[in-house]
Parts: structure tokens; sequence; C-alpha cells
């Protein structure tokens, strides 16, 4: 499909849309962000049923520190920004402007986990560990579920780059940088979600 | 001839169906593995039913017996019903929407390896010291650590692995269905039977996540320690049951909905006549989606979450009958007027509809919360849904196998032995489940293996094993006639059956890229429509040019087998006395399932073109067979 | 809450109201009943087919107790609105096979109708109004069905506390007591612990309610799930670990009645019956104080012999034979008065020594083990203990119907 559109004139306004693949590759993937929603839901609703099953653990008030989990979710919701700065330049064909975005997003993105895992680590120095009661595990899993997602999100992006650092914006490759950003924003959502929902409620009853 | 035209010519037969995205391909490797699962987890149900013909019998022990009910649930489901309904979408929804390929062929393969590997994964169980054996839910403490043995491990790894493969194949579904249709083909034109996939698609994608998030989370429990569903340290077993159950109720119409649309593709063609009310049938497709997820809690009103919970959850309920009736009229209107043909198909597709109904009642009954507290967990529940999914769905399908049989392999299914076998199945069916209903009421359990004597079962259950021996004929005499017809069915033209809709526009065998010429659609039964107002020709809507078309790969297969290998490296976490590492197993797998991923996004595959000339020359070929 | 407490109160009082009209109205409802007979003479035949399968006091075709009523009428309800819609759709459904058939030759095209407005609202409002027939019972019905008494009770010993002052009506009521008893399920045996104050005890396999008596059961399990479940007197629920579930039912009549496990358990699933038995209110007076006595050593030598062997085997480890013993297996005190086995097996010497030998072969998976070294002599000491473990009055017990 790629090399049969006319190029001559530039890239076209929306180059993540304008052939059929994409077109698919775009829907494909909102339809696979709708059952990522429910899965996560699912954790949710687990953490939920669960979070006051604390048995002879500590609680979620005892242990949560919310000014780093401000600083990590700062940092994510940059990240986020910086990847659409990244599909503006992409939309402008602005090669090297995105790719610099980009980079950005990884870097922010993998402080985020350092952060997170240095949080993990803490908690178990206080004796949270993922077997010592329900409400540990179902925050564990639903943590450490986004986190496994950051990681994923990280790698893949970083994948992309290396593999066009030198082939400029195509019609191939903008609906896969453009279908990244969309799942980085997508983690990020969830982020909010879980802020809320775990620490928030955690610190606030 | 066509196939040797195109690139498979260079390819050996097993790479070649190792490595293709010919979505007309999938479905035929989804149809005899799915054929195979339907056999073995058949062959449990009548060993089981062998086990009730006396009281207090000892062909199986408690322990078997359970193990056999485990897998014959969770086969049927997961590796019998979803792929051969899969089958059928992936052969000819893209037809009947005048598409080439689905959106994602490779998608399509990837979902067909996940669940073939996943669906081995659960049969190995039997080889490491026993099937899953809490019950094709798998409720909890009983499949929990301290309670389920081996078995659970592979039913959860299993399940999860085939269960993404569903989850990526329902994706793929609904694009295709969104973006590919043929220029006219708007969505209020398309059959019955893509509306059904479609909703089904959807209702993959909202309800086999949950099931992968509580798979998840029992698998944590399992192998981990978790405490998810361990009482005592705050964990709820209840969960388990609401996660399973959100999960479980979309998933019978997820089965049951394709069952609707291959029934309301058939009876319209064999009664001559178009679906009467339209509209209405798409509308109640989508209400019953919709309302599938509403009521999961009606599996758990003996659960105890309160009379509140249970009314509101009865009423939902009960308020799904009132789309499925529409449906079940619509489909007795549309044979009114008509002129109908009687052959296995539309003998399978009409008696469908009165069979459908004797379980939807039922259906109602269950729906009325404080009676269910009789019905619950007892035979009257066995009955009740057997009749949905044998006189539903597995009734479809062998209609939808005798309709679609001459469209996919060129000949028709023998009709006589087809007839023979239409009754000797619906006898059988009746013969077997009708009784079970009472059977429940007067106070047999469910899956118990065994009964005592003077409790007023024994003739029933007699009466029930009987049944079961001669619907299993039935199916042995299918299987007879698939081969008989291979050998002696005349070959067929591309439509023997005075088709309606686009699939019967293409040559049988159909060729690769399905059309020559994408079809210009002017309304709903395209084809009956140009056989009306037109020559019987579908009008092109595209000059014949060079096709587009995707190559083959390997990757699906390889990223499908690095997750069989690190689901089986979970399992061995709990194995006694491993013979390597379990982790290094788990590496391994995931090394090629991730390796396989990253090659496949790194390396561009464009695919290859079909010249106008070969399509031409093919296109020729075809005309004279058909 | 005050609303759910109101809605309880009006549907018991509602439902009492239907039970004592039923019995009052009894000619005029004849006349009307002998109408109804040749209506529905052919509904009539299949339920008096229903009614002769199965054992009486296990199936749910013949109620013997109002929640089963309760339930066996509206099954009835329903099967009459469910055959409306069944009969509608067969007779359609018949008349097109047999009228509208393609013939030889004909090669026109029948007539391409879209649809109908009209029809398609008909068979949308239609089952609207039949479900709506369905809707009121089951939501009267579930809090009937949910409505234990042990709330109610506890809300007033509450108020008994806050308000000294009570007039004489409210303190009937007060007197009007639930009895509470605590089933508790187990890989594959029942415990049923009886709460009377101070005065508490514990049955193993069998339940003695008292007959026309609503009683309150507290359901737990130990381990996995199970689902109580005694058909002919009430629908089930489930007994879930780390849950407390609840229930009553109330049986009409004495006899002696079967319960089985609901849920799938584990491999002996289906051998987990229990039996409920129903006494007059003086007899089961009687057994429960029995109940409440210490074991005494028995005055028969060998049956001696049998209790000495009954503790220096360890039995006493799981089996109570009073107040006193484990709670691993289910408790003795009453073993001579059982009518199973292992919840199954005829209650003869021969299978009971069989049982004490190899529990495995018999039951797969329950965990009592086995005691294959026992010398025949110790085997019959053990059971002459075992069988003189009655607490029943010989004369009751010899008049218990059965079936």
């Amino acid at each position: 499909m790629a090399e049969t559109t006319d190029l001559s004139k530039g890239l076209p306004s929306h180059p993540e849309k304008a052939t059929l693949e994409g077109k698919n590759k775009f829907l494909g993937f909102w339809v696979f962000l709708a059952g990522e929603t429910t899965m996560f839901a699912t954790f949710f609703g687990t953490y939920l049923g669960l979070r006051n099953g604390t048995g002879s653990g500590p609680e979620a008030a005892d242990i949560f520190s919310l000014p780093l989990v401000f600083i990590m979710t700062m940092i994510l919701l940059t990240s986020s920004l910086t990847s659409v700065f990244a599909m503006f330049a992409m939309k402008k064909n602005q090669f090297k402007k995105m790719k610099i975005w980009m980079w950005v997003t990884v870097a922010l993105g993998t402080a985020f986990l350092g952060f997170e895992i240095y949080e993990f680590v803490e908690y178990v120095h206080y004796g949270l560990g993922f077997t010592t009661s329900a409400f540990a595990s179902s925050f564990y899993a639903l943590v450490g579920l986004h986190g496994a997602h950051v990681l994923f999100g990280l790698c893949w992006i970083s994948l992309l780059l290396i593999r066009y650092n030198k082939s400029g914006i195509t019609l191939t490759n903008a609906p896969k940088f453009y279908v990244a950003s969309l799942y980085w924003h997508f983690i990020d959502v969830v982020w909010i979600f879980i802020f809320t929902v775990v620490y928030l409620m955690g610190i606030g009853g | 001839m066509v196939r040797e035209a195109t690139n498979t010519l260079q390819k050996s037969v097993l790479w070649d169906w190792l490595t293709t995205v010919d979505h007309k391909k999938l479905a035929v490797l989804y149809l005899i593995s799915g054929t195979l699962f339907f056999l073995k987890a058949g062959l449990m149900a009548v060993f089981m039913r062998i086990q009730l013909m006396f009281p207090m019998n000892d062909f199986l022990s408690g322990q078997t017996f359970n193990e056999f009910i485990t897998m014959h649930g969770t086969i049927m489901l997961f590796l019998a019903a979803t792929p051969l309904l899969f089958a059928f979408m992936n052969y000819i929804v893209p037809l009947q929407i005048g598409a080439r390929d689905v959106a994602f062929p490779f998608v399509n393969a990837l979902g067909f390896w996940l669940f073939f590997f996943g669906g081995i994964l659960v049969s190995l169980s039997w080889f490491f010291g026993g099937a899953p054996d809490a019950g094709w839910t798998s409720y909890v403490p009983l499949a929990s650590r301290d309670y389920g043995g081996l078995g659970i491990d592979f039913y959860v790894l299993g399940l999860q692995v085939s269960g993404i493969g569903t989850l990526v194949s329902g994706i793929n579904f609904i694009v295709t269905i969104i973006n590919m249709r043929a220029p006219g083909m708007t969505m209020m034109r398309m059959p019955l039977f893509c509306w059904t996939t479609l909703v089904t698609s959807i209702l993959i994608v909202f309800a086999f996540t949950p099931l992968a998030a509580g798979l998840a989370l029992l698998m944590l429990d399992r192998m981990f320690d978790g405490m998810f569903f361990i009482p005592g340290e705050g964990g709820n077993v209840v969960i388990w049951q609401h996660i399973f159950w959100i999960f479980g109720h979309p998933e019978v119409y997820i089965l049951v909905l394709p069952a609707f649309g291959m029934i309301s593709e058939i009876i319209p063609t064999f009664s001559k006549k178009r679906l009467f009310g339209y509209t209405a049938m798409v509308f109640a497709t989508l209400i019953i989606g919709f309302l599938g997820f509403m009521v999961w809690m009606h599996h758990m009103f003996t659960v105890g979450i309160g009379p509140i919970a249970n009314s509101v959850f009865a009423i939902a309920t009960m308020i799904i009958g009132i789309p499925t009736g529409i449906k079940i009229f619509n489909w007795l209107f549309t044979m009114w007027g008509g002129k109908l043909t009687f052959n296995t198909a539309m003998l399978c597709a009409s008696s469908f509809v009165p069979t459908f109904v004797l379980g939807g009642v039922t259906g109602v009954m269950l729906a009325m919360a404080p009676v269910d507290h009789l019905y619950h967990d007892t035979y009257f529940v066995v009955a009740h849904f057997h009749y949905i999914i044998l006189g539903g769905i597995v009734l479809g399908l062998i209609g939808a196998t005798f309709y679609w049989y001459p469209k996919m392999f060129g000949h028709k299914l023998n009709e006589t032995l087809g007839k023979i076998m239409f009754w000797m199945f619906y006898v059988g069916f009746h013969l077997t489940f009708f009784v079970q209903h009472i059977l429940g009421l007067i106070g047999m359990p469910r899956r118990v293996y065994t009964y005592l004597e003077g409790q007023g079962m024994d003739t029933m259950n007699m009466i029930s094993t009987i049944g079961a021996f001669v619907m299993s004929a039935a199916i042995i005499l299918l299987v007879i006639n698939v081969v008989y017809s291979a050998m002696k069915s005349p070959r067929e033209g591309g439509d023997p059956w005075d088709g309606r809709t686009l699939e019967w526009a293409t040559p049988t065998p159909v060729p690769e890229y399905n059309f020559a010429q994408t079809p210009q659609v002017r309304s709903l039964d395209p084809l009956f429509y140009e056989k009306i107002h037109g020559d019987g020709t579908m009008k092109p809507a595209e000059p014949i040019g060079d096709i587009h078309m995707p190559n083959g790969s390997i990757y699906p297969f390889t990223i499908s087998l690095g997750l069989f290998f690190a689901g089986f490296g979970f399992i061995m976490l709990n194995m006694e006395n491993a013979i390597i590492s379990p982790w290094i197993v788990i590496a391994v797998g995931g090394i090629i399932t991730f390796g396989s991923m990253a090659l496949h996004s790194v390396k561009e595959d464009h695919g290859y073109h079909i010249s106008k000339e070969t399509v031409e020359q093919m296109e020729k070929e075809v005309g004279t067979n058909g | 809450m005050n609303s759910i407490m109101f809605l309880h109160e009006f549907t018991s009082q509602r439902l009492h109201l239907y039970y004592q009209q039923q019995k009052e109205s009894g000619v005029k409802s004849l006349m009307n009943g002998l109408r109804r007979l040749f209506k529905f003479a052919p509904f009539m035949a299949v339920f008096l087919f229903l009614a002769g399968c199965g054992e009486r006091r296990l199936t749910a075709l013949d109620p013997m107790g109002p929640q089963s009523q309760w339930i066996y009428d509206n099954m009835i309800l329903s099967l009459y609105v469910m055959a409306i819609v069944i009969i509608v759709v067969f007779v359609l459904f018949f008349i097109v096979v047999a009228r509208f058939r393609h013939k030889e030759g004909d090669n026109e095209y029948p007539e391409q109708v879209h649809g109908s407005t009209k029809l398609e609202v008909a068979w949308t409002v239609i089952p609207l109004f039949l479900l709506a027939i369905l809707a009121v019972p089951t939501v009267t019905g579930q809090f009937y069905l949910s409505n234990t008494g042990l709330e109610a009770q506890e809300a007033e010993n509450e108020e008994e506390v806050d308000e000294e002052e009570l007039d004489a009506e409210s303190a009937e009521e007060l007197g009007d007591d639930v009895m509470k008893i605590t089933a508790t399920g187990h890989q594959f045996w029942w415990q049923f612990d009886y709460d009377f104050g101070d005065d508490s005890f514990t049955a193993g396999n069998e339940v003695y309610v008292p007959v026309d008596t609503k009683v309150a059961f507290v359901l737990e399990a130990e381990d996995v799930m199970h689902s109580f479940w005694v058909p002919a007197l009430a629908g089930k629920v489930d007994n879930i670990p780390g849950i407390e579930n609840y229930m009553w039912l109330e049986a009409s009549e004495p006899g002696v009645y079967k319960g089985k496990c609901a849920e799938l358990c584990g491999p002996s699933h289906a051998l987990m019956d229990f039996r409920l038995i129903a006494l007059e209110q003086d007899e089961f007076d009687e057994w429960a104080t029995a109940m409440q006595e210490e074991e005494e050593a028995p005055t028969e030598s060998l049956a001696n012999e049998g209790r000495e062997l009954f503790e220096e085997q360890s039995c006493l480890q799981c089996h109570a034979v009073d107040g006193d013993g484990g709670a691993m297996g289910p408790s003795l005190a009453n073993f001579g008065d059982r009518e199973t086995i292992a919840n199954y097996l005829e209650v003869t010497d021969e299978n009971l020594k069989a049982w004490i030998q190899d529990p495995q072969s018999l039951k797969q998976g329950n965990n009592m083990p086995a005691y294959p070294d026992l010398s025949d002599e110790e085997l019959d000491a053990l059971v002459a203990y075992l069988n003189q473990l009655e607490k029943l009055d010989p004369e009751t017990k010899e008049g218990l119907e059965r079936d």
C-alpha cells in the first residue's frame, strides 16, 4: 500500500490515517485500548473489593507517601505532554524534532519507572510484601500491572526510534509512532485513576 | 490451477499452512482443530453418561469424573464452540462484506495459533498428574492452591494463552467489518451474520479481558502465594465468581449470537424470502449484546448478595427474553409465506427455532431469583444450558456446515446421510436433556459423579444415557458423511443454493484474493438484488488491476509457541521435581515471543502483488470450473 | 434500611394472609378448581406425572414446607406463563412447516416482505406483560426467602436494651424467638451447631428441627464452598468460607428429609448427603436435652472396651462424643441414631467396619485416616460402642416416617 500512494507533494496532513492500513491500525488500537480499559477496571474492582482486607499487615494510610507519588504523577503527566509535542512535529513532517520529543518521553518514563521500583522496595522494607495480605496482593497487582505497561511502552517506543532512526517520517511508520503515543496516553490516564483510587483514597479513607 | 498461480507455489504444503495468513485457510484450520476438540469433549460426555447410567456405578471414580466435567465444559466452550464459530466467521464474513481479506491478516493467524497452543496446553494436563477438576468455572477455594491440583495450573495458563488469541481475533473482526466493507455495503445492508459477528467481537473485547485479569489473579494466587482468594488474610472468594461471570455470561452470547446469525442466513435462503424485520433483528442483536453485561449476578443468586441485588439482576435477566423473542418471531415470519426447501441445513435452522424457545423459557424460569434457589446447581440448569448450547449453537453450527460446505470445499455433503443424521441428533438430544429438567427438580444436583438407589432417578438417567448414545451415533454419521461426500459428491459451482448474499457471488474454489474486482453493492441481499434487477452477477466497483496481497509469516506461529513455553514454565513452578529450572523455560518462551514480535515489527513487510494478467487468467480458469 | 424492613414485613404478612385464605375458602374454590381442572387438564396430567417422579421428602415437586410450597407454586405459575409462549411459537411453527413448502418446478420467488412494525410492536409489548406477571413474585419472593427473622430479632433485642418500657404487644413479639442453627460444610460432611445460649451442642451429618417452626440457618464453610439444600423444604443457599450466609426453612410434617450438598466440593461431592429430621416440639426438646448430657461409660462390657479403644486410637482428636473433642470429623454423640454411615452407606455393622478399615475406598478424598490394623475383636468392640451412642427416645425413633 505504502509505495502506491503519491508522495510527490509531501506527506498528507494526517500521515497516520492516510492509508487503509493506517486506518485499520488506528481503529484496531482504539478497540484494543477498550479491552485494556476493561482489564484495568477488573484490577481496580478487585483492589476496591480487597483494600480493607489488610489482615495482620499494614494498612494503606500507614505506608503511602504522597509527595513521592505526586512527583511520579507529575513526571508521567509531563511525559504525556512531550509525546503530544512529538505528534505535532510528526504532522508537520519535522522528523528530528519528533525524535527528540520522543526520546524525552522515554527518559521521563524511565524516571517514573525508577521511582516506582524505589517505592515498592520501600514498602517491602515497611513490611508490605506481595503475600502479606489481600490488600498488598491487590495493590501490587494493580500498580505492578501499570508498571509493566510502562516498561512495555518504553521498549516499544525505543525500538521504533532505533529502527526508524534514519528513515524520516513515512506512511508506514507514522501510524506506528502515532499508535505508540496513543498507548502512552492511555498509560497516563490509567495512572491518574491509580493516583486517585489507590493513593488519595488510601490516605483519605 | 488457482492456488498454483500465486506465490504459494514455491512453498511446501506444511510450510504454507504454518505461515498462511489467508482468512480462508485459517478458517479451515479453525474448523479442523475445533472439530477435533469437539469430538474429544464429546467422548468425555459419553463416558460421563455411561457412569451415570446406573446408580452407584463405578465406571469412573469421583476424581476422574470431576476432571471430565471440567474438561468437557472448558473444551466445549473455549476450544470447540469458539473455534468452530471462528471458522465460519473467518471464511464467510470477508466474503459477505466484499473484502479481499481481513483488516489484519497477521493478527488473524496469530489468533489461530494462540488458540491452538492454548488448547494444547490445557490438554497436556492429562500427562502431568491429572486434568483440572474444579468445574469449568474453577470456583475458589476448590481451585486455589490449598485444594486444587496441578491441573488447575494448566487450566489457568492454557486459557490465558488461548484467551489472548480469541481477544486479538475479536479486535480483528471489529476493524474488518467497520473498515473493509465494499462500496455500497452500508452497515444496514450487511448480512445478519456480519452483524452478529460484529457484536460478538465487541463482547469478546469487553469479556475476555476481565477473564484474562481473573486468570492472572488466580495464577498469582497459585504460583506466587497471592492472597486474593484466600479467606483469612483479607481475601475474598466471591470476587472470583464476580470476575468469572462478568466474563462468563457474555461468553454465552459470544457463542450464541453467531449461531443466530447463521440461522438468519440459512432461513432466508431456503425460504426464498428476505429476512423479516431486518432492522428489528439488528437492534435486537445489539440489545442482547448490551444486556449480556448487565446480568452476570444471576449465576450467583444463592451466593447471598442480598435480596435487592438479586431482584435487580433477576429483572434485568428477564428483559433479555424480549429481544430474543423478537428474533424468534422474525424467523418464524421469514418462513411464513415463503417457499421452504427442507434440506439438512434448513432442517437444522428451522428446528432451531422451537428448540431454542424451550431453552429460552427455562431461562426465564431460572431468572426468577427466589425460584432459582430451587433450580440453581441442579440438573435443571444442566438441561437448560444444553438446550441453549446444543439446541442453539450446535444446531446452528451443523446447519452452517451443510450450508457453507460447498463454498469451502467445492462439494455438498450428502443429503440422505445428512437427514438421517439430523433426525438421530434431534431425537437423541431431546431424549438426553428433556428428562434432566425433571431430574433436577426431584433433587439431583449437578456435577455429581453418582447417585443413590431409591431416589427415583434411575429410569430417567438411563433414558438420558440412551439419548447420549443416539446423539453420538449421529455425530459419527456426520464424520462418515464428510468422508463419503469427499469421494462421491459432484463438484459444485459458485452458487449451489440460489444464494442471496455476496459470498455466493465468488467462484468456487474461492481465489486467494476473493474478488477480482471489488463488487458494487446496491442493496441488502446484494446478489439476490442483482438476480432480480440485474443480470445475476455483481457489478464491479473498480477496474481490473494488480491485486495487493499480504505475505505469509511464521511469526504468528513462533509468538504463540513462545507463549506456550512460557505458560508451561509457569506451570512448572508448581511441579514437584521439574527437570530444569522453570525460570529457564519461562525465559526461553519470553525470548521467542518478544523476539518474534520485535522482528516482525522491525521488518517492514509490504506484501506482494498479483499482476493484472495473472488475475485475468485465473478468472478465466475459474469461469470454466463453475 | 427502614424501607427494606417494611418490605420484609409487608411480604411476610401478605404471604401469611394468602395461605390462610387458601385454607378457609376451600369449598368456594372447589368449583373454581374444577373449572380450572378442565381448562388445564393436559397440564394437570403433566404435573401428576411430575409429582409421581422422585422420592417423597426429597423431591421438590412434593413440597413439605411453606418455603418449598411457595417455590413450587411460583414455578407452576411461570410454567403457565411460559406455556403461552411455547404454544404460540409451536403453533406458528407447525403451520409454517405444513403450509409453506417449495414445490417442484416452481421457480417464482415469493413476495419479499420487509417486515411489519405492528407485529414487531406486538411481540415486544405482549412479552413485557407476561414478564411483568413473573417480576412481581420474583421481587416479593426474594424478600420472603431472605427474611430469616434473625435480623429483626437482633434489632428488637437492641431496642430492648435501649428502651426499658415495653408495651404488651412488643413483649409478645419478642417471645417469638427464631431458632438458630449454624450449618458448616466440610469435605464431605456437615456440622450442625445448636445455639441455646449457654447450652450449646454440636451434631454431625443429621440435623434435628422441631416441626412447624421456622428455623434459621447460619451457613459457613470450613474448607471449600458447599451448598445447603433440602429440596422438599427450601431453596439452597451456599456455604462460603470466610462469609456467613443465612436461610430459613420450616417442615410441616415430622419425618426424615433428605438433604444434599449442591456445590461441587471435590471428588466425593456426590456423597455429601445429610438428613434433616423434623420432630414434634416435645420430642425435639427431649432430644436437645439428651444431646447436652455428658457422655457416660456404657454398661455393656464390649462397648466399654470399645470406649477405651476409641480413646487409645485417638479417635477423640477428630470426633466428639459430647461437647468435648475435636471438630475435624463429625460429632458422634448420637451415632447410634444415624440414618446412614458416611452420609450414604446403609447402617450395618459390616459397613461401619469397612468404613473404619478403609474410608478412602468408600469415599474418595475424605480426611479420615484408615485403620487397617484393627483386629476383628477390636472392630466389634468399636462398633458396639458407637452403636450405643443414642440420644433419641426409642419410641420416637421407631415412629419416624422415612418415606
